[in-house]
């Protein structure tokens, strides 16, 4: 459990923009009618996707007021789940994952990174830039060490091409997702090829090739269906030729 | 080795499109309405003949677990719900199925709900995989464009199918607290009795399916129990996603056989032990909730259920979490320990004050300042939270200290020595990276 609490200095109103109006609309349509609270993580995700990647208390009234919930619900999950930025972050805001398997390839490299570049978590560096945040596992493990920027992935990190990944970002040069080293997800890296190579698994060569199980056993109903058939004929014939 | 002819993740690893038409040339959407057409008796039995055991980590007999759902009533109508809430550390197979084969998941979706009565799926992906949850609902966009799923589909059972996503609450991946979550509130488990097939989303009956347990379900049907049951030990059949990290020389993502050993698992996919296999210390074998296992118990154990828990840890995910010897293991299983105080819901005492006791203590452990006594009474602690919450996960944050104390109590030892002969009244180092 974490102490979360709102921010000191908040806004006085916030509005959804039309766009977002009808997104959570969309939303809140998924889920049977009286169960529109389904949506108030969606709801107030968009939110802090609109005001610049944190929740102010005008946005969960708001939200609060559009899923017909009381506030007090809607600040319990607010404050209940910790992707809910409850204060102003920097323009990337950086969640190191700092958890035992990124932590064994090194997630205290980068930490050191971002403690020499930034200073301590959870505060906004000086330009505005930057914050950062330790959190925990974000399910990456094979490519660990890795960092979420805003919505991004960045793994496969060291401390070199993590300082160049701020870098680039600070002098606002586009970057590159995900692995960092120029994997595509998580195949073994060199890929020595030992998996999933034959072409036929993607030619299509090999759809359908299951039914011939089905077919036999049709074949093989039917023969038997046909064998009773016969045996039952047989047997009726049989039967009042006894009689005689 | 497990052929690439009975891989059911044919992209796993997104060489490929994840794309309808690529995925149909894969081998996805193949002749489900034929499955279908066999009828709901068939598809369950052939589930349950198949052996397949849960993939989310409690290894609970799938097919088993769909034919708990009860007869359809108007009233109370029948839900499946997709446990993509992937946040055990070590795991991120889950993650490769949702953005490289989302068609085999909305498959498979299509195909339990049919078996279980249910109209309408909801997938709850965690928060955090925003990419993941954008590619899967592109997918299912897809899927009702081409008619596969929706009310008037073409397999002739009315379907729908949401994507739902939570806010980076590792609890949620629990079922009843998922089911809370996803009815808008706190994610806090329930109390079970009701269990969901009888109470679950809304008061309705409720199957909660790890992801890779539904994607494999249309393949599984497809060619056959017999041929799933073919693969691993008996009551540990079929294939499994490993997920392989740490430190091996090439950590990743492979689909093998269950029951497969260790080491050949690393050996074939991974590169082999970072430093050969002398430098291995240990491995936790099935995501951080499992204890971990020393070096030469692991060596040459299958990796399956059965296996695992005869060496008192578990197969869990298949999160293999592999640590060399420059490992500081009290370290790694104290951050651990801060990963559950973190995520403890706070709804049960031994667990919410527990957590933090245990992490505290492991902390000072890591650097020595403890007393030698202090490692039974954190033994007998720990004992006290296992099985005294709600949920499991106090007994996930009891498991992991309990096998570090088991196994490695000498290191704990070691440590309290080196300390009290050279004590330092310098402030313990590792709070401040986790001060709240």
């Amino acid at each position: 459990m974490s102490v979360r609490r709102l921010a000191d200095k908040q806004p006085e109103t916030f509005e959804f923009t039309p766009d977002n109006l009808a997104w959570a609309q969309a939303q809140i349509d998924k889920y049977p009618s009286g169960r529109q609270a389904s949506a108030v993580i969606p709801l107030l995700w968009k939110a802090q996707a609109q005001h610049d990647y944190w929740l102010p208390r005008a946005a969960i009234e708001k939200v609060a007021v559009m899923l017909d919930m009381p506030t007090i619900r809607v600040l319990e999950v607010a404050t209940f789940y910790t992707m809910f930025n409850l204060e102003p972050v920097g323009r990337h805001f950086i969640q190191l994952c700092g958890t035992t398997p990124c932590m064994l390839r090194g997630a205290n490299d980068i930490r050191a990174v971002l403690e020499k570049r930034i200073g301590e978590q959870r505060h906004v560096s000086a330009d505005g830039k930057f914050a950062w945040l330790e959190v925990e596992c974000l399910g990456a493990c094979c490519n660990a060490p890795m960092v979420q920027i805003n919505d991004d992935y960045y793994e496969d990190l060291t401390a070199e091409n993590f300082e160049k990944l701020l870098d680039d970002l600070a002098a606002g040069r586009p970057v590159a997702k995900g692995s960092q080293i120029g994997r595509v997800s998580s195949e073994p890296e060199p890929r020595k090829g030992s998996t999933l190579n034959e072409g036929a698994l993607f030619d299509g060569s090999l759809v359908g090739s299951w039914k011939a199980r089905f077919e036999e056993d049709r074949a093989k109903a039917q023969a038997a269906a046909e064998a009773a058939a016969k045996a039952a004929a047989e047997a009726a014939a049989a039967t009042p030729a006894e009689k005689k | 080795m497990l052929a690439d002819r009975d891989r059911i993740f044919t992209n796993l690893y997104g060489f490929h499109s994840s794309g309808l038409k690529e995925a149909q040339m894969r081998g996805a959407w193949d002749g489900t309405k034929l499955l279908i057409d066999r009828g709901r008796d068939w598809v369950i039995n052939e589930m349950k003949a198949s052996g397949l055991r849960g993939r989310g980590g409690a290894g609970f007999p799938t097919g088993l677990k769909w034919s708990f759902m009860p007869k359809p009533d108007p009233a109370r109508p029948s839900y499946l719900v997709v446990n993509a809430d992937e946040s055990e550390p070590g795991t991120c197979k889950d993650r490769e199925i949702m953005r490289n084969d989302p068609h085999l998941l909305i498959e498979g979706c299509l195909i339990a709900s049919f078996a279980m009565h249910a109209h309408a799926c909801y997938i709850y992906v965690r928060g955090e995989y925003i990419f993941e949850r954008e590619r899967l609902q592109a997918a299912v966009d897809e899927a009702y464009a081409a008619n596969l799923v929706g009310k008037n589909n073409v397999h002739g059972w009315p379907f729908d199918i949401y994507v739902h996503h939570g806010a980076g609450a590792y609890i949620c991946g629990e079922e009843t607290a998922l089911l809370e979550s996803l009815e808008g509130k706190k994610g806090m488990p329930r109390l079970k009795p009701p269990f969901p097939a009888n109470m679950g989303l809304y008061g309705c009956p409720t199957t909660v399916n790890n992801v890779e347990s539904i994607a494999v379900a249309p393949t599984i049907l497809r060619r056959g129990a017999a041929w799933f049951a073919g693969f691993g030990a008996k009551n540990n059949t079929g294939t499994k996603l490993f997920c392989v990290s740490g430190h091996v020389n090439t950590p990743c993502n492979v689909e093998e056989a269950m029951s497969l050993p260790f080491r050949e698992l690393i050996d074939r996919h991974c590169g082999g032990i970072r430093g050969g296999w002398d430098n291995l210390l240990a491995v936790i074998p099935g995501g951080s909730s499992v204890p971990v296992v020393p070096a030469h118990e692991i060596a040459d154990a299958a990796m399956d259920f059965d296996t695992l828990r005869g060496l008192k840890s578990g197969l869990g995910t298949a999160a293999v979490i592999v640590m060399d010897k420059s490992t500081d293991v009290v370290r790694a299983i104290a951050r651990i320990s801060y990963f559950y105080k973190h995520e403890s819901c706070g709804q049960c005492t031994p667990c919410r004050e527990g957590t933090g006791w245990m992490w505290r203590v492991l902390n000072r452990m890591a650097e020595g300042r403890a007393q030698k006594r202090e490692i039974d009474m954190l033994l007998e602690v720990s004992m006290q939270i296992e099985g005294h919450t709600i949920c499991a996960l106090g007994d996930a944050a009891a498991w992991p200290v309990q096998g570090l104390i088991r196994h490695f109590r000498h290191e704990i030892e070691k440590k309290i020595d080196d300390y009290a002969a050279n004590p330092h009244s310098e402030p313990a180092r590792g709070y401040s990276a986790a001060a709240e």
